[in-house]
């Protein structure tokens, strides 16, 4: 019994921690964006970042969005063919994929490979003195460090996340067509016949969020980086299950909204 | 003038700085000597208000470091340069522009200007021909010695040296503290020097303090310390294991 009652004062422990984190998460942004305001944004250091995130996400983002359309184009058919409305594999990928697999799955993976890095770069800047010293030549930390990765983060996950869907979309295409035979014009044209616009351009709102919210929790937490690399590890470990958690809780509240 | 006015700092439990008065004169060079682990790093990020006092307040020209916000605190902050007792480089650019950092962020010079400047500072702290290598190739000596190029380099009013010597062979460290007089003399800052290094600071000094127990003990000029009566002076300064400083 007790330690029923434990484990659930360990969740009940861990919603406080989440729900904490988001005040000073709120705090953080806020001064993020009002540094924007004061010093307007370093271009060089923003288009590093998007070549990071944009072009260095390429072949992990390509590759799940291949395998997510095709295990659902596989997964699909076997309860299509039951009722006999095979054609609707096609906007059923399309859908799954704009709506809600490509923006949380791209966030997903970025977080883990971008947002971690975010994390232990700034980590390791924090624990060097490095931001210290950013702050003595009268250099915002946030407008240098931040600003650019949360820009970044924000203009490429949808562009991300238009890559996972359509690399999926041909996936399960490929698997409808070549290992199911089925024909594959029809997949085409169900999916013109099905998918209306607000669902892409919603998937895209999603990702805007998605790509804010990593990168703002991921840079935050690298600020708060102390006591060496054990230190940096453990805030890179935060940052990307804070990431997710709130990438996850987000999309149901932007589903509700949105759809 | 930078004043520190009965400043208090502990961490956790432990007093660091208690109740330290000490004044910097301006256009005067002051170095800091103490035992390590005594608070000097502390006092010096202090002065730049990258901490803040539990209590007291840290002055420049009458200006409250901790009274201001920070729009006005990043003002100020241009007119420092400072070298991190580490370093602290950018590890992630190479030697070149972690010299010329400072001058991209708050000057407009054309390329050819910032290309001369960084030139002429590194050649200065004796490093030229490095300038492509990163940070994580050099030894610490040269890391500190460019650190050093980097705080001179916008030639501040102010220029904040935690330990410029330590880690430099004898010559380098004569390199340096003549670098330190040389331009000293000519851009005239005001020179706050923390140093382990007795002989250097008789000779960079116009006034040298010591830390002891988070307070100053003793002040003046290199002769007040060659000469001082107080044992706990007259053992830092002669590096005595004998004395009343108990390890
Ligand atoms: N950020 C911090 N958190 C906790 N304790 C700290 C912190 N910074 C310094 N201290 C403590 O303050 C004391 C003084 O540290 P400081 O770095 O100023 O010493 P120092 O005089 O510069 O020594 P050294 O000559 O070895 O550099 C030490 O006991 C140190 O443990
Ligand atoms: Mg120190």
């Amino acid at each position: 019994m007790d330690f029923i009652l434990r484990y659930f004062e360990r969740i009940g422990l861990f919603v406080l921690y989440i729900i904490n984190e988001l005040g000073s998460l709120i705090i953080y942004l806020w001064n993020c964006i009002l540094s924007i305001f004061r010093y307007s944004v370093n271009l060089n250091n923003l288009f590093d970042q998007m070549s990071f995130i944009g072009m260095g996400s390429f072949y992990i983002v390509g590759l799940t969005g291949l395998f997510t359309g095709m295990v659902l184009s596989l997964q699909s058919y076997y309860a299509a063919r039951i009722v006999g409305v095979t054609y609707m594999i096609g906007p059923t990928i399309a859908l799954s994929m704009t709506r809600e697999l490509g923006p949380v799955l791209t966030a997903l993976m970025i977080t883990a490979r971008c947002g971690s890095s975010m994390a232990s770069e700034i980590g390791t800047m924090k624990i060097s003195e490095q931001v210290d010293a950013l702050e003595v030549m009268a250099v915002d930390p946030f407008y240098f460090l931040s600003v650019p990765r949360i820009i970044a983060s924000m203009i490429m996950l949808p562009i991300m996340s238009i890559v996972t869907s359509l690399i999926g979309i041909f996936g399960g295409y490929v698997v409808y067509k070549f290992f199911l035979g089925l024909n594959g014009t029809v997949f085409v044209d169900m999916i013109y016949k099905y998918i209306k616009l607000s669902d892409i351009y919603n998937g895209l709102i999603k990702a805007v969020f998605f790509g804010i919210i990593l990168a703002t929790i991921s840079t935050f937490k690298g600020f708060e980086a102390s006591g060496g690399s054990k230190g940096v590890g453990r805030v890179t470990t935060q940052a990307v299950v804070l990431s997710s958690i709130y990438i996850l809780f987000a999309d149901y509240i932007l589903t509700s909204i949105l759809f | 003038m930078i004043i520190l006015e009965n400043v208090n700092k502990s961490f956790k439990n432990v007093k660091v700085l208690n109740n330290l008065n000490i004044s910097f004169e301006d256009k005067k060079i002051t170095v800091v000597i103490g035992r390590s682990g005594e608070g000097k790093s502390v006092m010096l990020k202090h002065i730049v208000g990258l901490l803040r006092p539990d209590s007291g307040r840290v002055l420049f020209n009458d200006i409250d470091l901790n009274a201001i916000n920070k729009k006005e605190l990043n003002e100020l902050r241009k007119k420092f340069g400072m070298v991190f007792q580490d370093g602290a480089l950018f590890d992630s650019i190479n030697i070149f522009e972690n010299v010329a950092f400072p001058l991209r962020q708050h000057l407009k010079l054309s390329e050819g200007d910032i290309i001369k400047k960084v030139m002429s500072g590194l050649n200065d702290v004796g490093l030229s021909g490095i300038e492509s290598k990163m940070p994580a190739e050099l030894s610490g000596g040269m890391r500190k010695r460019v650190a050093v190029a980097r705080a001179m380099i916008l030639e501040p009013e102010t220029v904040l040296f935690d330990e410029p010597t330590t880690g430099l062979d004898p010559i380098m460290s004569d390199v340096i503290n003549n670098l330190i007089i040389s331009t000293q003399k000519h851009f005239k800052y005001t020179g706050i020097i923390i140093s382990h290094d007795i002989e250097g600071a008789y000779k960079t000094a116009d006034t040298i303090a010591m830390l002891y127990e988070g307070a100053i003990i003793e002040k003046g000029d290199a002769e007040k310390f060659k000469t001082s009566d107080n044992p706990v002076v007259r053992q830092f300064v002669t590096g005595s294991m004998n004395g009343p400083i108990v390890i």
